[in-house]
């Protein structure tokens, strides 16, 4: 018996591990591992492929797919088995690239059931549920209790409260037309209820550290002169061991882009076209353009200073580029390895905000202390953001899932009242995980408490 | 005609469910017994003389595609018509007709006298005829029924449908009156005799099998005398200009259609009703049953919604001036929207203060009724119960309240009556397929704790499950089980045909964006062909856009055309729905039994280890929508059946 709709879940143990393995399964999975990878790949055959968002193209990072045909698959259904590198970073972006393919989260116990329909489980393995329902029904109490994740109970309450809230207006209009209670134009009231929680989720969304990953990362920029060691400092900086790094060309020809993972946090650092005072190259003047535009844009700047052609006495005002920086930026004067001993006056002072540090790629010395101001500063940035409790990929997924079918209700409500209504119920299924299952007693219940039906 | 004969279906009792129970069994060829108290009362309209709206209006055209009565009826009867939610889609848009209740009473009557296999006989039933032990095993089965007068008939099967009787008490402020309803509204007041007894014997007879059982409320409001009331003073509601039937057996309502009229409680009411709440029925505690939240009588709606100064009235005419009613011209008024148990005399002071009714003369008192009712979990999805075989319930005796929701349950219990005796398989209609499926499967699920009335919203399918396709979603299943007349078929069967053609036709025909402007509309340049089905999904074209294009399309008989124009409408939307369905199905085909042992199962708490033995669930996707059970306590039953075997009987 086969499966209607494709479904994924984490294979390996939770938390940070050196490889996490995600299985896809059901009849799309295949199509799935395509296009995902954008490739035609073999069956049974572990292959070292890059995974890219579909929608975004962007990168999620490098690993080895499997495809398992059915019915040689653990559940018995088209499986592809993805392994990547164990990070929240990596992870957050393969669910947020999976969530796009229309394949969905698997509940509890999901995969255990198509295995089982399939005849594909033994007796082993049938004995290991009970441990899941305990599991289960311990978060249950838990949540009952308030214990679970305090912050993600009372969200998720709100949450549930909003749903409400929209879908009663919306079947209200639907299910009561002849009351006199209920006013012609009721549908409208969800309209910004609607708004609201679109609003709210995508506040979490983006709170949540992973999920920024997911669509941003923590923007660096390198700039300086040309030849003043970016590149270098960018090569050293994926050389150390905090930083697990994919390198992909930038979208123009001006700027490489390496994603890093600092303690669990992307951070996707920029190695801009170097700048000069005066070009006359229209080639070279557009990349300078893009360099500083991308500086801009940064969460961070980092300008690279050749102390043996520009001196310690550099006017970074004055020079290309310079204005971009702020506060809390970075200074990094290069090829320290060259300078005399003893010159290194700037070396770990703040100047105007900015921190300076002399260091040279070359030889690794000085990287770390840039790394470890790097990694708090990145931090506190993140911090910075209100922190989110979707603190598990899957309810960010959840939460994306939501977020579409608000906006399709949103332009559906004024026209038409049981479409909205169609995609606020997809809504709810969706973020069911996180709320709970919203029953129609309840939807009833709301409508009956706020409008005086009953002819 | 002889009682004395054995009947393979015996169905008690004659309101909406027994009369679509009994005219269920005869046509699937069961020779099947009308056992009702009064034959004169049998297709009475006890409380609102209205059919349908959102949700019943879905439940009516269903039991028409099944080829029941009620569509027929009402269509014959009804002296309103109006399609709710003309202005929304397709989907939600839901037929209601009020009814002559005569006129109602007498159509009902006339198909049950013209159907074969059928009789109808006066017994007062009082017990059933029990074979084998006597206990709750399912080796005692129901072999009969009991009159008063101590007949006996024997039949292979029984059908319950006793509506508010079960040990039904009328109260109006403290008084208390056994009853099962009010006489018809020609009758006098119910604390003088003008009452019909209600059912004790049955009662027992269930109480003592060891049912689930407990009460339930409902109220109706006073009947006011038509002549009394000052029409000219009130805004009037008209019926719809061009009447929808809901039978697709009727091309046309010839039944003169009238106007409602429409008014308000005012402030004075209010005051009225707030200083004597003490005296209400419902309000002195002297109820214990559950009353239904969306039909509230004056008194709660006074008390929860202090902030509404006036709540509105529909006064709707229970006949037309030229019908007769037991033999005299019927001009009861019913005062849609203030049922109450209050006393006698306060509901006259009260309803004096209503714009309109101020010299209104009352026929019959407003009332509470309370009743048993049997925990639908005690039935499996055929309605037949699961402690006595041959035994099936419908209608309020299941916790439900309204005529369609009965009619609905009536033909399914009467259907599956008959196929047991005969043999044939059961007959079933999940979520997916109709209206009728969503109600018996909440029922026999997840049980009831106020009278259970459809709406739109109970249903996940709502865009599938119109009232404009019915026909095609269940009468292939009536024809092949044997529900579905001859003549209804081949009605079908021609619609049917013509329907296939014009959505191919649909699919086939297309243009190019190019000839499409040259129509006037308007779409994207890309050179791609879009179908008229495609073009139909555009907000800005009409079914009467393309028929100036294609003459094929104009000249489609409209309920076809109809069809092509929803496709197009919910397009996309539909194709999802679809496959929500597919996976609703895939679990719907898991079959369990009802016998499996959920004690000896490992992994499953204790909560939902009760709730599904309660329930004991025939699929794993019914198990599924038993409250609290999720989807791992779903595997680890999968898991047990897998290993186990089904250890399903029969």
């Amino acid at each position: 018996m086969t499966s209607v709709d494709t479904i994924f879940a984490r294979a390996s143990g939770a938390g940070r591990a050196g490889v996490c393995v995600y299985r896809v399964c059901g009849p799309a999975a295949f199509e799935i591992a395509q296009r995902l990878t954008g490739k035609k790949l073999p069956i049974r055959e572990a292959k070292l492929v890059n995974i890219n968002c579909p929608d975004t193209e962007q990168l999620v990072d490098r690993g080895l797919v499997i495809l398992f045909k059915g019915p040689g698959s653990f559940t018995g259904e088209d499986t592809a088995e993805i392994q990547l590198h164990g990070s929240v970073a990596v992870e957050t972006a393969l669910l947020a690239a999976l969530t796009k393919t229309g394949a969905r989260p698997a509940e509890a116990g999901e995969f255990t059931k198509r295995a089982l329909l399939n005849g594909k489980m033994d007796l082993a393995q049938v004995e290991a549920l009970s441990d899941l329902i305990d599991s289960e029904t311990d978060e249950q109490r838990k949540q009952a209790l308030g214990q679970l994740d305090g912050r993600l109970s009372a969200v998720a309450e709100a949450w549930r409260a909003h749903l409400l809230a929209i879908l009663a207006p919306l079947e209200a209009d639907v299910d009561f037309p002849d009351e006199d209670a209920v006013p012609a134009a009721v549908a409208m009231r969800a309209g910004p209820q609607i708004d609201a929680l679109i609003a709210e989720l995508k506040t979490y969304r983006s709170a949540s550290s992973a999920a920024r990953a997911i669509r941003v990362g923590v923007k660096v920029a390198i700039m300086g002169r040309a030849n003043a060691g970016k590149s270098s400092l960018v090569n050293a900086l994926t050389g150390t061991d905090a930083a697990i790094v994919s390198a992909q060309p930038g979208t123009t020809r001006d700027v490489i882009e390496v994603r890093l993972d600092i303690d669990g946090v992307p951070v996707i650092v920029a190695d801009t076209a170097g700048l000069r005072d005066q070009s006359t190259d229209e080639v070279e003047l557009e990349g300078m353009r893009r360099a500083v535009h991308r500086a801009q844009a940064a969460d961070i700047r980092i300008m690279v200073i050749d102390p043996l052609t520009d001196g310690f006495k550099f006017d970074l005002s004055a020079a290309p580029g310079g204005q971009t920086m702020r506060p809390g930026d970075f200074i990094v004067w290069s090829k320290s390895d060259l300078v005399e001993a003893g010159s290194d006056l700037k070396n770990g002072r703040v100047i105007n905000g900015m921190a300076n540090f002399q260091l040279s790629a070359k030889t690794g010395d000085g990287l770390d202390r840039l790394l470890s101001a790097l990694s708090a500063h990145i931090a506190e940035l993140v911090d910075q953001l209100p922190d989110g409790p979707l603190t598990r990929a899957r309810h960010v997924a959840a939460v994306e899932t939501a977020i579409d079918g608000l906006t399709r209700a949103r332009e559906m409500v004024a026209q038409n009242a049981e479409l909205a209504a169609e995609d606020v119920r997809l809504a709810v299924r969706a973020l069911g995980g996180i709320t709970g299952a919203v029953d129609v007693e309840e939807v009833l219940g709301e409508i009956f408490s706020s409008f005086c039906i009953g002819k | 005609m002889s009682v004395k004969k054995a009947y393979d279906v015996i169905v008690i009792g004659g309101g909406h469910a027994g009369c679509e129970a009994a005219a269920a069994a005869a046509r699937m060829g069961a020779q099947t017994l009308l056992a009702t108290h009064r034959k004169d009362t049998i297709g009475e309209m006890s409380c609102n003389p209205a059919i349908g709206g959102l949700g019943k209006g879905h439940l009516v055209r269903e039991v028409d595609a099944l080829d029941g009565l009620m569509g027929r009826v009402i269509d014959q009867a009804g002296i309103q018509f109006r399609m709710l939610n003309r202005s929304k889609g397709p989907a939600v848009r839901g037929p209601r007709a009020q009814a002559d209740r005569a006129l109602y009473k007498k159509h009902m009557q006339i198909a049950i006298d013209a159907i074969d296999n059928l009789d109808v006989a006066e017994i007062s039933v009082e017990d059933l005829l029990i074979d084998g032990p006597g206990d709750v095993s399912r080796e005692t089965s129901v072999g009969g029924i009991i009159g008063a007068d101590g007949r006996e008939v024997r039949a292979g099967a029984v059908v319950l449908t006793t509506g508010t009787f079960l040990k039904g008490i009328i109260h109006i402020g403290d008084k208390r009156i056994p009853a099962g309803r009010a006489r018809g509204p020609a009758g006098s007041r119910v604390d003088q005799g003008g009452v019909e007894a209600p059912a004790i014997g049955l009662s027992d007879r269930l109480y003592g099998a060891g049912f689930k059982m407990d009460r339930l409320k409902t109220g109706t409001p006073a009947r006011l005398d038509g002549r009394t009331i000052d029409w000219q003073s009130l805004e009037m509601q008209p019926a719809d200009d061009r009447p929808v039937p809901f039978s697709f057996l009727s091309s046309e309502i010839t039944v003169p259609q009238i106007s409602c009229g429409v008014t308000y409680t005012s402030a004075q009411t209010h005051e009225i009703i707030e200083a004597n709440l003490k005296s209400s029925a419902v309000y002195s505690g002297s109820i214990s049953g559950r009353g239904p939240r969306y039909c509230p009588s004056i008194e709660d709606k006074v008390v929860r919604f202090k902030e509404r100064e006036s709540h509105q009235i529909f006064l709707e005419p229970e006949g037309l001036p030229e019908t007769l009613s037991d033999g005299v011209p019927c001009h009861t008024v019913y005062p849609n929207g203030i049922s109450t148990s209050l006393p006698e005399s306060i509901q006259d002071q009260f309803l004096k203060t209503i714009p309109g009714l101020e010299r209104a003369e009352v026929i019959r008192h407003g009332y509470a009724i309370e009743y048993d009712f049997v925990d639908p979990r005690e039935l499996l999805p055929t309605l037949e119960t699961k402690k006595m075989a041959g035994l099936f319930l419908a209608g309020q005796i299941n916790g439900t309240t309204g005529y369609e929701e009965a009619a609905a349950q009536g033909l399914m219990a009467g259907a599956n009556a008959a196929a047991k005796v005969g043999g044939g398989e059961p007959i079933l209609i999940d979520r997916s397929e109709g209206y009728i499926g969503v109600l018996i499967d909440d029922l026999v699920t997840r049980g009831v704790t106020e009278p259970y009335r459809m709406f739109t919203s109970r249903a996940e399918y709502r865009l599938t499950l119109r009232s404009d396709n019915a026909d095609q979603r269940l009468t292939s299943l009536g024809i092949n089980s044997g529900l579905v007349g001859r003549d209804r078929a081949d009605m079908f069967h021609v619609k049917q045909i013509a329907l296939d053609e014009a959505k191919e036709w649909a699919r086939q025909t297309s243009l190019t964006p190019t000839e499409a402007a040259r129509h006037g509309i308007t779409i994207n340049q890309d050179g791609r062909r879009r179908s008229v089905i495609d073009l139909l999904a555009l907000p800005s074209v009409t079914i009467e856009t393309l028929g100036s294009i294609w003459p094929y399309l104009g000249a489609l008989a409209p309920t076809i055309s109809e069809q092509l124009e929803i496709d197009g409408l919910y397009a996309g939307y539909l194709e999802r729905q679809e496959a929500d369905i597919l996976a609703f199905k895939k679990d719907e085909s898991l079959k369990l039994s009802p016998d499996l042992p959920y004690g000896e199962i490992k992994g499953l708490s204790n909560e939902v280890r009760q709730k599904l033995e309660t329930a004991r669930p025939l699929t794993l996707g019914q198990a599924g929508r038993v409250e609290g059970v999720t989807p791992a306590a779903l595997a680890v039953v999968l898991a047990w059946v897998k290993k186990n075997g089904n250890m399903a009987r029969g």
